[in-house]
C-alpha cells in the first residue's frame, strides 16, 4: 500500500467515521423517540387506566377494621354498602347504592307500638328496614369456586393444592354468587366479632340491639360460626331484605350505612381465608378484599403497588343526571346517564417521597397529585384578592386545580380541668378568649399552610349543616365584622381581657411574673420548631409565657387520657356530615380523661349538654338549626377550643382527568372518573423526549482530561536511562 | 476449620440473646403494649375493651420477661419475652402485630434490596479500584492532583443530594430513566440504573482515596522494585501483583458487608420507591409493629456474624499462612 493510497483510505475511514459520529449526534439531538423514563409497562389497546400512588401501605382491607382515608381509596371501590352520596349534589345527600329505595325507619315505644318518632324521648328502639336489589353479583373470586357436584372447591386447601399458590391470582378457578341480605347480616357480626377487633365496635354496641351481648357469646368461638348464631338485633327478614334494630332514636345512623364498615361480607370469604396454609403465606381478607363494587384488587404488593380491575360482574350504575347549579356548564354531566365504572385499571404505585412523586406528576405519569409545601409555590399563586390560581407554568401544561374546604377542624385545645386555664368562671372564659384572639391563625395559615386553610369560626366546618356563613356566623368573641368580611379583634382588646382575667399586663398575681402556660406537643422534631416559636410569640403578645413541653407521641396520648395536660393541638375529621359527629367532641359524658372518649379538652357544660342530647335526636329542620346556633354561641364564650384552622384541600389534574368534583364524603368517587387516555399518551410523548447531548459533552470532556496523562504516561514508558 | 466456625456460631448464641434482651427492653422502655394497641387500632373510637382484646389476641397482656404468677419454668415461659422471642431462634419471625407473616414479607422484601445493593457494591468496587490504580498509576501528575481533589468534594457532599440531583438532572432533564420506581425481573433494570450509579458516584470518593492508599503502600514494597526490574510495565506491576496483595483489606471491608446487603438501603429504596427490606424496619418503629422490629434487629445481628465469620474465612483463601484454628 502506497503512502498516497493510505492516506486516502485514511481520508474515507475517517470521513466515514465523521458521518456516522455525526449522524448518532442528531439522531440524539434531534429525533422524535419513545420516552425512555415511563415508568410503566406497556398496556393493551383500548384499556383505559389510571395512575395514582400511595406513600404508606394501607393497614387493613377489611371493612370491618378500615377507618382511615387511604384505607378507604381502596375498599371504597370494592365493597358497597346499602347506601352512597350523590356525587354531584350539596348540600351532601344520601342516595341508594344497592339498597333498592332509601330505607325506611319505624319507631317504637316501650310497649312496642309503632309510634311517629318525632319525640325522641318516647322513642324505645328503632327499626331501619333496608331492602337490596336482586341480581347484584359479587366479583369473581376462589372462595366462590365450586366443583360440579356444588362444593366449594378451595375451602379445604391441602399442602398440595397449596404448593404453587403465592397469590390469589394462582387459583386456577373463580366463582361468584348473588348477593343477599344475610351477606349485610353477616357483616354486623363481624363487626361486633371480638377478634376482628373493630374501630366502630364500641359505638355500635351502644346503638345496635343485641350487639354486645354477641360480642360477649363470641368471644372464645372461631369465625366459621359466626354466620349461623344470631344476632338479636340485626336480622334478614328475606332474601333481600334485612331489618337493624337500634336502641332509641338515633338519625346519624343512616350516615353509617354509607361507610364500608357496612358493606356485605360474604360469609365463604372468612370460611375461605382462614385456613391455616393461606394465612401464612399472607393472603388473608385483610389483604384481599372480595365486594361487589365496580373494582376488585388483582394485585396487591403494597411493597410496589396495588391494582384494581373494572369487575366485571358489577352492576348496573349509571353516572348522575342532576348535579346543582353549574355542573352542567362545567362538564360535569358530559358523561349524564352513561354506565360506571369508566376506568378498567387502577394503579397505585408505592411512592414514598414527595420530589420524585412530583416530577413523575409533571412528567404526565401521575394523572393527579396534591401539592406538597416544597412545590407549592411552583404550582400555586395568589391573587391580591388572596384566591388561588395556577402558575403560568401549570396553566400552560393544561393542569387543572381543584380546592375544597375540608370537613376537619384543627384546633388548640384548653384542658377544661386544669387549675389555671380550665374552668367556667367569667373570668377563665376572658382569659381563654384574650388568647382566642391573640392566636392570629390567619398569620397562621399564610406561614404554615400556604393559605391552604380558613379560620374556623365554631366546632362546625363548612359543608356541615349547621355551618353559616356571613356575619351571622362568625365568633363575635374574636372578631368583628368590618366590610364585609371578619376581622380579628385588635391585641388591645385581648389584653383588656385578660386584665379583666386577672391578669393585668399577663403577670400573674400570685407570683409577680409573667403567667407561664404550658404547651404540650408530639411534634419534637427540628422541622416543628419554627412553628412552636410561632406560638410561644403569639402568647408573648399578651405578655405570657408559653413553655413548649415536646414529648414522643405515646407520653402525649398518656397525657391527654390522664387530662394532666393544659394547652395542646388536636383535630377531628368527619365521619358524616352531621352536626352530631362535631359536638360530641365536647360533650361532657365523652371526657377523655374521665370516661376515655373524644371529647379531648374535657368540657362538660350542663346547658350544652341538654341541648346536645336534644339537637342529636332532631333531624334537619329550622328548630334544630336553632339550638345548633345556640349550642355554638354557648362555646364561643366559654372557648374550650381556640377554633384554629378549616384546612383547604389543593388538587391537581391533568387535561386528561375528567369529571372532577370534590366531593369529601363519598368513597366511591373513582367510578365517576374518566381518562382521555390518547391525549396522556400525546402529552407524554411531548413532555419526555430524551436528552442525550449532555452526556457526550461530559465524556468529550473527560476524554480531554485524561488525553495528556495518558500521553505523558507513554512517554515515560519510553524513556531511557542516559 | 469446621471446629473453628463451630466454636464461633456458638459463640454467636449468647450474643444474639443479649441483642434480643436489649431490644426487647429498649422497645418497651418506649412503647407499652397499650401504646401498640392504640396504634394498631387507629385514632377514632377506641375503648378500653378494644385494646385489652387486642393484647389479649396478640399475646401482649402477659408480663414482660417474669411472670409470677406461674410455677417452676412457666413462670419465665409465660412472658412476652419468651412468647415472641424464642421462635428467632429457630428463624420463626411469626406473624407480625398488624396480621402478617414476617418472614413471608422478608423472602419477598429481600430480592429488590439484593437487586440494588449487590450491583451497587460490584461496580461500586470495580470503579473504585480502576481509580485508585489510576492515582497511583499517574501519581504526581495533575490528574492525581485533580481526582484527589475531586473526590474529597465528593465526599463531602450529603447522600441526599446525590439522589435529588441524579433524580433532577438525569431523571428529570435528561429523562433518560424513570425517577423513581420497581418492577420484575429484568424490567427492573431501567429502574436500578440511577440508584446504582448514584450509589457508585457517591461512594467513589471514600472509596477511591482508601484503595489508594492501599495501593501506595505496596508500590513502594521491595517486590515491586523487582517486577519493575524484570521489565514489566507499570500496569502489569499495579494489575499483577499490586492488587493481589492490596486484596486482604479489600476484602475485610467488602466480606464483611456482604450479608448486610440483605438488609437494604434505607434512604435509596425510600426515595426510588424500591420495595425492599430497608424501609421495612423503619416503617415497623414508626408503625410500633415490634414483632417486626425484633425480627429485623435479629436478622441484622445473625448476618453481620455470619459477615465476621465470613471474613475471617476468606483470609484463609487469599493469604495462604493464614490458618483458622
Amino acid at each position: 500500500m502506497t503512502h498516497q493510497m493510505m492516506s486516502s483510505f485514511l481520508s474515507v475511514k475517517m470521513r466515514s467515521q465523521v458521518c456516522f459520529f455525526y449522524s448518532v449526534l442528531v439522531f440524539l439531538v434531534g429525533c422524535e423517540m419513545a420516552p425512555l423514563n415511563n415508568p410503566y409497562r406497556k398496556v393493551e389497546p383500548g384499556v383505559s387506566v389510571l395512575y395514582s400512588s400511595f406513600a404508606e401501605r394501607p393497614k387493613h382491607l377489611d371493612p370491618a377494621k378500615a377507618y382511615s382515608s387511604n384505607e378507604y381509596a381502596f375498599i371504597g371501590q370494592i365493597y358497597e354498602p346499602p347506601l352512597q352520596y350523590h356525587y354531584l349534589k350539596r348540600p351532601y345527600q344520601l342516595i341508594p347504592l344497592t339498597a333498592e329505595k332509601m330505607l325506611t325507619v319505624k319507631y317504637y315505644n316501650r310497649l312496642g307500638q309503632i309510634i311517629d318518632g318525632k319525640d325522641a324521648a318516647q322513642v324505645a328502639y328503632s327499626d331501619y328496614l333496608i331492602s337490596i336489589k336482586p341480581g347484584i353479583q359479587f366479583q369473581p373470586h376462589p372462595a366462590f369456586s365450586r366443583d360440579e357436584k356444588g362444593r366449594l372447591l378451595y375451602h379445604h386447601l391441602n399442602a398440595e393444592q397449596l404448593d404453587g399458590i403465592d397469590v390469589l391470582g394462582d387459583f386456577e378457578q373463580r366463582g361468584s354468587r348473588e348477593l343477599v341480605a344475610e351477606d349485610y347480616v353477616y357483616q354486623i357480626k363481624r363487626l361486633a366479632y371480638p377478634k376482628i377487633q373493630s374501630p366502630i365496635a364500641g359505638v355500635m354496641q351502644n346503638y345496635i340491639v343485641g350487639f354486645a351481648e354477641f360480642a360477649e357469646k363470641m368471644q372464645d368461638q372461631p369465625i366459621t360460626v359466626l354466620k349461623d348464631m344470631p344476632l338479636d338485633g340485626v336480622q334478614a327478614t328475606g332474601r333481600y331484605q334485612y331489618r337493624i334494630r337500634i336502641k332509641g332514636k338515633y338519625p346519624q345512623f343512616k350516615f353509617w350505612l354509607a361507610m364500608p364498615f357496612f358493606a356485605a361480607m360474604p360469609w365463604e370469604a372468612d370460611a375461605f381465608y382462614a385456613q391455616p396454609g393461606l394465612i401464612d403465606k399472607n393472603i388473608t381478607l385483610d389483604w384481599y378484599p372480595v365486594g361487589t363494587g365496580p373494582y376488585y384488587l388483582t394485585e396487591n404488593n403494597p411493597n410496589r403497588r396495588m391494582v384494581l380491575e373494572k369487575n366485571p360482574l358489577f352492576h348496573d350504575e349509571f353516572y348522575p343526571i342532576v348535579g346543582e347549579a353549574g355542573d352542567k356548564r362545567n362538564g360535569l354531566l358530559a358523561d349524564a346517564g352513561k354506565k360506571l365504572p369508566f376506568i378498567d385499571r387502577v394503579m397505585y404505585v408505592l411512592e414514598k417521597e414527595n420530589i420524585p412523586y412530583w416530577n413523575k406528576f409533571l412528567q404526565g405519569y401521575y394523572d393527579a397529585s396534591g401539592i406538597a409545601s416544597d412545590s407549592f409555590d411552583q404550582a400555586v399563586q395568589f391573587t391580591g384578592e388572596g384566591d388561588a390560581k395556577l402558575t403560568p407554568m401549570m396553566r400552560e401544561k393544561g393542569i387543572q386545580l381543584q380546592t375544597a374546604v375540608t370537613t376537619s377542624v384543627f384546633y388548640l385545645g384548653f384542658n377544661m380541668l386544669d387549675k389555671v386555664i380550665g374552668g367556667y368562671s367569667e373570668q377563665k372564659q376572658k382569659l381563654r378568649q384574650a388568647i382566642s384572639i391573640a392566636v392570629n391563625y390567619e398569620e397562621y395559615i399564610a406561614i404554615f399552610m400556604n393559605g391552604r386553610g380558613v379560620p374556623a369560626q365554631g366546632v362546625l366546618p363548612p359543608g356541615i349543616y349547621g355551618y353559616q356563613d356571613g356575619k351571622a356566623g362568625i365568633n363575635p368573641f374574636v372578631y368583628d365584622w368590618v366590610k364585609g368580611k371578619p376581622k380579628r379583634k385588635s391585641i388591645a382588646v385581648a389584653r383588656q381581657l385578660l386584665a379583666e382575667a386577672g391578669y393585668p399586663n399577663g403577670i400573674d398575681p400570685v407570683t409577680g411574673e409573667a403567667l407561664t402556660l404550658y404547651f404540650d406537643t408530639a411534634s419534637a422534631s427540628v422541622d416543628e420548631r419554627p412553628r412552636m416559636n410561632w406560638f410561644r410569640k403569639q402568647f408573648a403578645k399578651l405578655g405570657i409565657k408559653l413553655i413548649i413541653r415536646a414529648t414522643d407521641y405515646n407520653r402525649f396520648q398518656q397525657k391527654m387520657r390522664q387530662g394532666s395536660g393544659q394547652l395542646f393541638i388536636w383535630g377531628w375529621n368527619a365521619d358524616y356530615p352531621d352536626p352530631e359527629n362535631f359536638f360530641f367532641l365536647l360533650y361532657g359524658p365523652n371526657s377523655k380523661a374521665k370516661n376515655g372518649g373524644e371529647n379531648a379538652v374535657n368540657y362538660e357544660n350542663p346547658d350544652y349538654d341538654r341541648l346536645f342530647e336534644k339537637m342529636r335526636n332532631m333531624d334537619n329542620s329550622p328548630e334544630r338549626l336553632a339550638i345548633i346556633q345556640q349550642m355554638q354561641q354557648i362555646l364561643r364564650r366559654d372557648a374550650p377550643w381556640v377554633f384554629g384552622v378549616n384546612p383547604k384541600s389543593f388538587s391537581l389534574f391533568h387535561s386528561w382527568y375528567k369529571n372532577i368534583k370534590p366531593n369529601l364524603m363519598a368513597n366511591n368517587r373513582l367510578k365517576y372518573t374518566r381518562i382521555e387516555a390518547d391525549l396522556r399518551k400525546q402529552k407524554r410523548y411531548q413532555w419526555n423526549q430524551p436528552v442525550f447531548w449532555p452526556l457526550v459533552l461530559i465524556f468529550v470532556l473527560l476524554a480531554i482530561s485524561v488525553y495528556p496523562a495518558i500521553r505523558a504516561y507513554r512517554r515515560r514508558l519510553q524513556e531511557t536511562i542516559v | 476449620m469446621i471446629q473453628y466456625i463451630i466454636r464461633r456460631v456458638a459463640y454467636a448464641i449468647p450474643l444474639l440473646l443479649a441483642v434480643n434482651i436489649l431490644t426487647f427492653v429498649l422497645f418497651f422502655v418506649v412503647n407499652s403494649p397499650d401504646d401498640m394497641a392504640r396504634m394498631q387500632l387507629g385514632q377514632k373510637h377506641v375503648t378500653e375493651q378494644a385494646i385489652n382484646n387486642w393484647k389479649h389476641q396478640h399475646g401482649y397482656d402477659l408480663p414482660l420477661l417474669w411472670n409470677a404468677e406461674q410455677s417452676g419454668l412457666e413462670k419465665l415461659r409465660q412472658t412476652i419475652f419468651y412468647q415472641k422471642s424464642i421462635g428467632l431462634f429457630l428463624f420463626d419471625f411469626g406473624i407480625s402485630d398488624s396480621g402478617r407473616n414476617i418472614g413471608h414479607d422478608i423472602s419477598e422484601r429481600m430480592w429488590p434490596s439484593l437487586a440494588l445493593a449487590l450491583p451497587s457494591l460490584i461496580v461500586g468496587l470495580l470503579v473504585n479500584i480502576t481509580v485508585a490504580l489510576m492515582m497511583v498509576l499517574f501519581r504526581n501528575s495533575y490528574l492525581e492532583l485533580g481526582t484527589i481533589v475531586l473526590c474529597v468534594i465528593l465526599m463531602s457532599i450529603s447522600s441526599l443530594f446525590y439522589i435529588i440531583g441524579g433524580q433532577f438532572f438525569i431523571g428529570k432533564i435528561l429523562k433518560l430513566v424513570p425517577i423513581s420506581g420497581y418492577d420484575s425481573g429484568f424490567s427492573a433494570i431501567k429502574f436500578l440504573i440511577l440508584p446504582i450509579i448514584i450509589s457508585v458516584i457517591s461512594g467513589l470518593g471514600a472509596g477511591a482515596r482508601w484503595y489508594r492508599t492501599l495501593f501506595l503502600e505496596e508500590v513502594e514494597k521491595d517486590y515491586v522494585r523487582t517486577a519493575r526490574a524484570k521489565g514489566l510495565s507499570e500496569v502489569q506491576v499495579l494489575f499483577r501483583h499490586v492488587l493481589k496483595n492490596a486484596m486482604i483489606p479489600i476484602l475485610t471491608g467488602v466480606v464483611v458487608v456482604l450479608p448486610l446487603l440483605f438488609m437494604g438501603s434505607l434512604i435509596m429504596e425510600s426515595f426510588f420507591s424500591i420495595p425492599g427490606l430497608g424501609s421495612y424496619t423503619i416503617d415497623a418503629i414508626n408503625r410500633q409493629d415490634f414483632a417486626i422490629v425484633r425480627s429485623m434487629v435479629f436478622l441484622g445481628s445473625v448476618l453481620y456474624i455470619l459477615g465476621l465469620l465470613m471474613t475471617d474465612i476468606s483470609y484463609t483463601w487469599v493469604d495462604p499462612r493464614v490458618r483458622l484454628s
